[in-house]
């Protein structure tokens, strides 16, 4: 046993003095939750808009300037001429174009019908039907409070919405639990293959296991710090979220914890059985990258939704453990459920890391051939 | 040595310090065409670092040096042209064919195609490594491989060649045959530069100088430093110099 | 009972073969040299008496425990300094030291008397990271970390490649003191100097040990006379003496040539040949041979000195 402390000291030693590496590791996170609290929003903010008002009537000066005082929209520009619609595309800087048909307030007034053309940039899809709403969303209400009764049609439906969890929609209920899934992923097998690896490397593995010292040993001594490192992780991406992104966790923080101890054993077995299979750092680096990395921001749900995956990819993010990580992370601190609701996951995720574990130690060489 | 008053290497004061430890210190010396130079000094004496100025791949702190007529400062791109380097470690692309490493290196060296091509067959030939032009020089034997680095590190007929301790290793024919190869390049004009851990070869070399603590102790033919320190080998000399080191362990 | 036993070994990787029926014994308290160049096959018999390889075959025992059945046994007992630097470069000497001492269960307190000698050098520098050593005192530390749990038998993989040849002297007197305690010590080097310096030598070639023997008795084995010629122009001796018909094989050694004739003796036309050819100062004695003039006779075909 004393053995095995000696060799968790040392493992510490490497991590401490390697400055940079320690820092990529406590910054990776920091980094990576506030870019994607504040820089990449899946939200609207700032559209830049231009207005081609033919009609330059009291109604379209009024619909214009509610569009403007909304905190998503810069109106930019009041276009003289059609013709320039397109070339204002062109140069990337307006989102929307507003086109009020000629005589609006008359037509209005007279027909109770008036035509408003809204054209988008559609290179970004999401954020194009987005913005598109959200102006719909101003027209009608304008609709409502401008026309009287009177003229309204004298059926309408009016439906309320409520988003349930998150009210006000915000992204970051959405991607804390993915970005936890993906740098836990990260520190744990990433780290944990390439600190073995790397004694194959140097040529101390030879020594090592010209020693008494039990494979075993080896294996979870280097596993170890990358342990405490990632918990470390976990609470700094928590305060992160409750405190700088305002994300509550709604659910239990002990079924929290629990969820991500099993999750953060399952990356270190996955680091191992890296381990097991390569013998240098660079192969390890490359197979933790791209093998890991690549379907965890795919194919956890973390960017793109699982439910509107073609069936396949379906099947294929079963395997990926984030994909279950996150689900049941979505479900504890968003929908705050009872660990009850999330023991598929939970029963899940724990065999995987089992069969891992029983694989990598069964591959563990003890010798070099 | 009839070339002394155009070197081809010349160092004047040579330094380099790294914060406040000196690595080489003031070291000066001549090297004249055609010459077989060698370079040599206990482990961390200083010598990787003054070759590696003279190569100019790092600045030195003080004083200046000039290789092939350029100086390794201010001209150390056309001092990179004008050499060829080979070290024990790294000389040849593992992983391509021989031809392809000749090929590669012609073109680094901006050789034009057809000299490249007749150089090939030459080397190949020299070499008795005709059968082999197709082989990766990953499963050729060391000795055959070192023969094949320093031709390639030639193959731009430079005007200095710096060998880094090139025959680390190597059985001991095959290690005369190397050095039949570079008396040969010497013979040729082509100026060489080699340090060595096998105190024989030191013999081989027209002048050696030793380094210790980042200085040059000595230099001179080797016949003529056994008879300055009274000795029968280049071992013992090396011995003797070695001694006088006062920094160990770096 | 001997230290390390070997039968028949073979390895091969692919259609190369890595070593070809290797026979041999190591007696308690022997230095044992394995003497050939970079990819004779060293290593990979290293490996295989660590354990860390398993043999194709033949068999081979250590301490009278079989390599591949008892090797965690033989992992207790046996000290193994590979040839690549192995030690943790970013810990100190100190820190690497006392981790190697645990790692074999033990402490440097128990055991500094093991390596007390070589740690006095290092002493001074015993907070130094060991990526900051020069190549001599990386190989001290090395052994040190080898010795430290006591092993019965040391084996040490071209300990000193690529260092200096005070260095190497100095290493070689610390093995000639290790062995006076009782070590058994087989070695493996490049350079065919240290052969001298074994109580018994494997000269080893492609795979295959050309001869086991003490360097005394390959030296006395060999199976003619041998000349140094030395001359004021030493470039062009050795062609000159190549192209003289009655010299059998012709090699540079440092400043002399190691000349061997057809028959046997130095013509006495030799002085004469080589003065029309402008050499002066010339020297011709019968020396004894070196390992390393055995070896090139042992590992190459006859014609090799006039060809090269």
């Amino acid at each position: 046993m004393r053995q095995f402390w000696v060799f968790v000291v040392k493992e510490f030693y490497h991590i401490v003095r390697d400055r940079r590496t320690m820092l990529i590791l406590l910054g990776i996170p920091v980094a990576q939750i506030l870019l994607f609290g504040f820089a990449i929003t899946s939200e609207v903010k700032d559209v830049q808009v231009a207005v081609y008002d033919p009609s330059r009537d009291a109604v379209t000066r009024q619909i214009t300037e509610q569009i403007a005082a909304s905190s998503y929209f810069d109106v930019v520009e009041m276009l003289d001429d059609a013709s320039r619609i397109n070339d204002i595309f062109k140069y990337g800087r307006i989102n929307l174009v507003i086109v009020f048909g000629e005589n609006f307030a008359e037509n209005l007034q007279h027909t109770g019908e008036a035509a408003v053309q809204l054209i988008a940039d559609g290179t970004e899809p999401n954020q194009a039907s987005l913005i598109v709403n959200y102006i719909e969303g101003i027209l009608a209400s304008y609709a409502r409070s401008a026309m009287p009764a009177a003229t309204a049609p004298s059926f309408t439906i009016q439906p309320e919405v409520k988003m349930l969890y998150n009210p006000q929609l915000q992204s970051s209920y959405y991607f804390v639990p993915g970005i936890m899934g993906l740098i836990l992923l990260q520190i744990c097998a990433m780290m944990t293959s390439i600190a073995i690896v790397r004694e194959k490397e140097t040529g101390t593995m030879e020594v090592l296991l010209v020693s008494p010292m039990k494979p075993i040993y080896i294996i979870l001594s280097k596993s170890v710090p990358y342990l405490v490192l990632s918990m470390v992780n976990l609470a700094t991406i928590l305060l992160l979220s409750v405190f700088v992104l305002h994300v509550p966790v709604a659910g239990s923080l002990f079924t929290l914890l629990l969820l991500s101890l099993v999750y953060i054993f399952l990356s270190l077995s996955l680091g191992l059985f890296i381990s097991t299979m390569v013998d240098t750092q660079m192969a390890a680096i490359l197979v933790s990258g791209m093998g890991l990395m690549m379907p965890t921001m795919l194919l956890s749900g973390l960017i793109f939704p699982i439910e509107s995956m073609p069936a396949v990819l379906q099947w294929v993010s079963a395997v990926v453990p984030a994909r279950w990580y996150v689900e049941a992370m979505k479900k504890i601190m968003v929908q705050g459920v009872g660990i009850e609701y999330v023991l598929t996951e939970l029963g899940i995720l724990t065999g995987m890391a089992t069969v891992l574990v029983v694989l990598s130690l069964k591959k563990f060489n003890v010798r070099l051939n | 040595m009839e070339n002394v008053h155009n070197p081809v290497i010349r160092a004047v004061g040579l330094t380099k310090r790294f914060g406040d430890f000196t690595a080489v210190d003031h070291i000066s010396f001549e090297v004249s065409a055609g010459e077989i130079f060698g370079f040599l000094g206990a482990n961390g004496a200083g010598k990787t670092t003054a070759m590696r100025m003279l190569c100019g791949l790092s600045r030195p702190t003080e004083g200046e040096g000039f290789v092939a007529g350029y100086d390794i400062v201010r001209q150390s791109e056309a001092v990179k042209k004008n050499i060829g380097y080979m070290s024990q470690k790294f000389s040849l692309y593992e992983d391509l064919k021989v031809w392809e490493n000749l090929r590669l290196f012609g073109g680094i060296y901006g050789m034009k195609e057809r000299e490249i091509k007749s150089k090939t067959e030459r080397i190949l030939h020299e070499l008795g490594l005709e059968q082999e032009r197709n082989t990766p020089v990953r499963s050729l034997p060391l000795g055959w491989k070192q023969k094949l680095a320093f031709s390639v590190s030639i193959f731009h007929d430079p005007k200095v060649v710096f060998l880094d301790e090139p025959t680390g290793g190597v059985d001991p024919v095959t290690r005369r045959q190397f050095w039949g190869m570079i008396y040969e390049a010497a013979g040729r004009g082509i100026t060489v530069f080699v340090t060595t851990h096998y105190m024989d070869e030191a013999e081989y070399c027209d002048r050696v100088s030793m380094m210790v603590d980042g200085r040059i102790e000595a230099l001179d033919a080797p016949a003529r430093l056994r008879r300055q320190f009274d000795v029968d080998t280049m071992d013992e000399v090396f011995r003797r110099l070695a001694r006088r080191a006062t920094r160990k362990g770096d | 009972m001997n230290r390390v036993s070997a039968t028949g070994i073979g390895k091969s990787y692919g259609p190369v073969k890595a070593l070809d029926d290797i026979s041999f014994d190591v007696a308690p308290g022997e230095i044992f040299g394995i003497i050939g160049p970079d990819g004779a096959g060293k290593t990979t018999l290293f490996r295989i008496l660590t354990t860390l390889l398993t043999a194709d075959a033949g068999r081979a025992s250590v301490c009278g425990l079989d390599v591949v059945k008892e090797y965690r046994a033989i992992r207790c007992r046996v000290g193994y300094m590979p040839g690549r630097f192995s030690l943790y470069r970013d810990l100190s000497v100190e820190e690497n030291l006392r981790f190697f001492a645990s790692v074999f269960n033990t402490t440097v307190e128990a055991n500094y008397h093991l390596v007390a000698d070589i740690y006095r050098q290092l002493a001074p520098f015993s907070t130094r990271k060991a990526a900051q050593l020069s190549g001599g005192m990386k190989q001290k530390l090395a052994l040190c970390c080898a010795l430290i749990h006591k092993p019965e038998v040391l084996f040490l993989d071209e300990p000193t490649t690529g260092v200096d040849p005070v260095s190497r002297k100095e290493f070689w007197e610390m093995l000639m003191r290790l062995r006076a305690d009782g070590l058994t010590i087989l070695v493996s080097t490049p350079y065919m100097d240290e052969a001298s310096l074994c109580d018994r030598i494997a000269l080893i070639q492609s795979g295959r040990f050309l001869k086991i023997e003490t360097p005394r008795r390959i030296v006395a084995a060999y199976p003619r006379k041998i000349f140094a010629v030395s001359s004021s122009r030493m470039h062009d001796l050795l062609r000159d003496l190549r192209a003289y018909a009655p010299v059998g094989t012709a090699f540079s050694f440092g400043a002399a040539c190691h000349v061997t004739f057809a028959a046997d003796d130095c013509p006495a036309a030799l002085e004469a040949y080589l003065t029309a050819r402008g050499h002066s100062s010339l020297r011709v004695e019968e020396i004894e041979p070196t390992v390393e003039d055995c070896f090139m006779l042992l590992s190459k075909t006859p014609d090799d000195g006039k060809r090269a």
